[in-house]
């Protein structure tokens, strides 16, 4: 195949025709072709799959073991987490402070505020801030996961996922978010 | 005098090592790659820009929610065999050797126990095509998918000797409250550190 004939020409003249010694090589070129092509094939259709995972710590419900330090309201911003998308905060305690709609849920939206609003916190009290996040059932689960992900794009690691309430429920039934 | 004359060299090369590497590679290829197991359920988990942990091979368990159905998942054969076994006592349940050795080449299964024997008696063709209703699991410590997880976690234990790793792979429009019923539930058996998976994407600027 790839190989050129150097043997310069047959012998001229008569003489005793000798069979040819064969020669036990193989020509594996097109072996390796088939090889490489397969390399090539396999590596190319394989796709790397390696799925991330997100850490979730859920506050321990034991109640005997009373650790917990107390949070200032101050610092604290509640996010309630609507149907469609949509999610209210405020800072403070429930009920005192009227809840902020944010009509137009969209990813952006919500990091800029939690950016803006932990600034606006350090400046004030000194301290980080405290997120608390109240899912409702009417939530999906990927609400929960953008949320957490905002905060960990922040570096927020203050936070916790707390079951709503029903006067929270009365806020964003109000609202038309529940 | 006669000129000196240039030998006519041969343009063939010994293909031979060549060919070796290129199979040696070849077979190195196909022997690390690990073929992906096919979900008995459709769940598109959220994407997510910060990932603070890498899923480990070993000492591993999925929790699968789509469809409003939850599937489980054991990482490691043997972890497997423990668990079955230890679920057969709980229940009261039977589980032939030949059933057990067929669970251990399970690898998402979402099907309630008392249906699980016939299940696994079934020709691994007519598995996949199997519709899996899902492991029952409610509020309480005592559902099926709390048992699970629990004997999962004794059985990595005992044999492993490390906290086995509970994570969580659900659709991203699953309800919240069907995630919330199963990380409660986990709650009681004092399990609460889990792992989301999730999908990559790109993190936007802050201002």
């Amino acid at each position: 195949m790839a190989e050129l004939d150097t043997s310069g020409g047959g012998k001229k003249g008569g003489g005793k025709v000798r069979t040819k010694k064969q020669s036990t090589r193989v020509d594996l070129t097109a072996m390796v072709d088939l090889a490489f092509l397969l390399i090539t094939f396999f590596i190319l259709t394989t796709t790397l799959q390696k799925p991330k995972a997100m850490a979730l710590v859920m506050p321990d419900k034991d109640q005997k073991t009373n650790q917990q330090l107390p949070v200032a309201a101050s610092r604290t911003l509640t996010l309630l987490l609507g149907s469609n998308h949509k999610f209210e905060w405020y800072i403070g305690e429930t009920g005192k402070t009227p809840p902020t709609v944010e009509p137009n849920y969209n990813k952006k939206s919500l990091l800029d505020m939690l950016f803006e609003k932990s600034k606006e916190i350090q400046a004030s009290t000194g301290k980080s801030m405290f997120v608390i996040i109240k899912p409702s059932d009417k939530s999906k689960y990927v609400d929960l996961v953008t949320v957490m992900d905002d905060l960990n794009i922040m570096g927020n690691d203050q936070r916790g996922i707390v079951d709503i309430t029903a006067v929270e429920l009365e806020l964003l039934k109000r609202d038309g978010l529940n | 005098m006669s000129r000196a004359k240039v030998s006519r060299k041969s343009t063939a090369i010994d293909m031979t090592a060549m060919c070796d590497v290129a199979f040696l590679l070849l077979t190195f290829f196909i022997l690390s790659a690990k073929p992906k197991v096919a979900d008995p359920v459709k769940a598109e988990v959220p994407a997510a820009s910060v990932q603070l942990e890498a899923i480990p091979e070993t000492d591993f368990a999925i929790i699968t929610v789509g469809e409003g159905k939850a599937f489980f998942q054991i990482e490691g054969d043997d972890v497997r065999k423990g668990t079955i076994e230890a679920m057969g006592e709980t229940y009261g349940a039977k589980f032939t050797p030949e059933q057990i050795k067929t669970f251990q080449h399970v690898d998402n299964f979402g099907v309630p126990l008392n249906v699980l024997p016939s299940f696994l008696d079934l020709p691994s063709a007519q598995q996949s095509n199997y519709k899996q209703p899902g492991i029952p699991f409610d509020t309480t410590e005592n559902n099926e998918l709390a048992k699970w997880v629990l004997q999962a976690r004794k059985a990595n234990a005992a044999l492993h000797n490390v906290e086995i790793k509970i994570a969580i792979r659900a659709d991203a429009q699953t309800d919240y409250p069907l995630v919330n019923t199963i990380i409660k539930s986990l709650g009681k058996q004092k399990l609460d550190k889990f792992s989301l998976i999730t999908s990559t994407k790109v993190a936007p600027k802050l201002k």
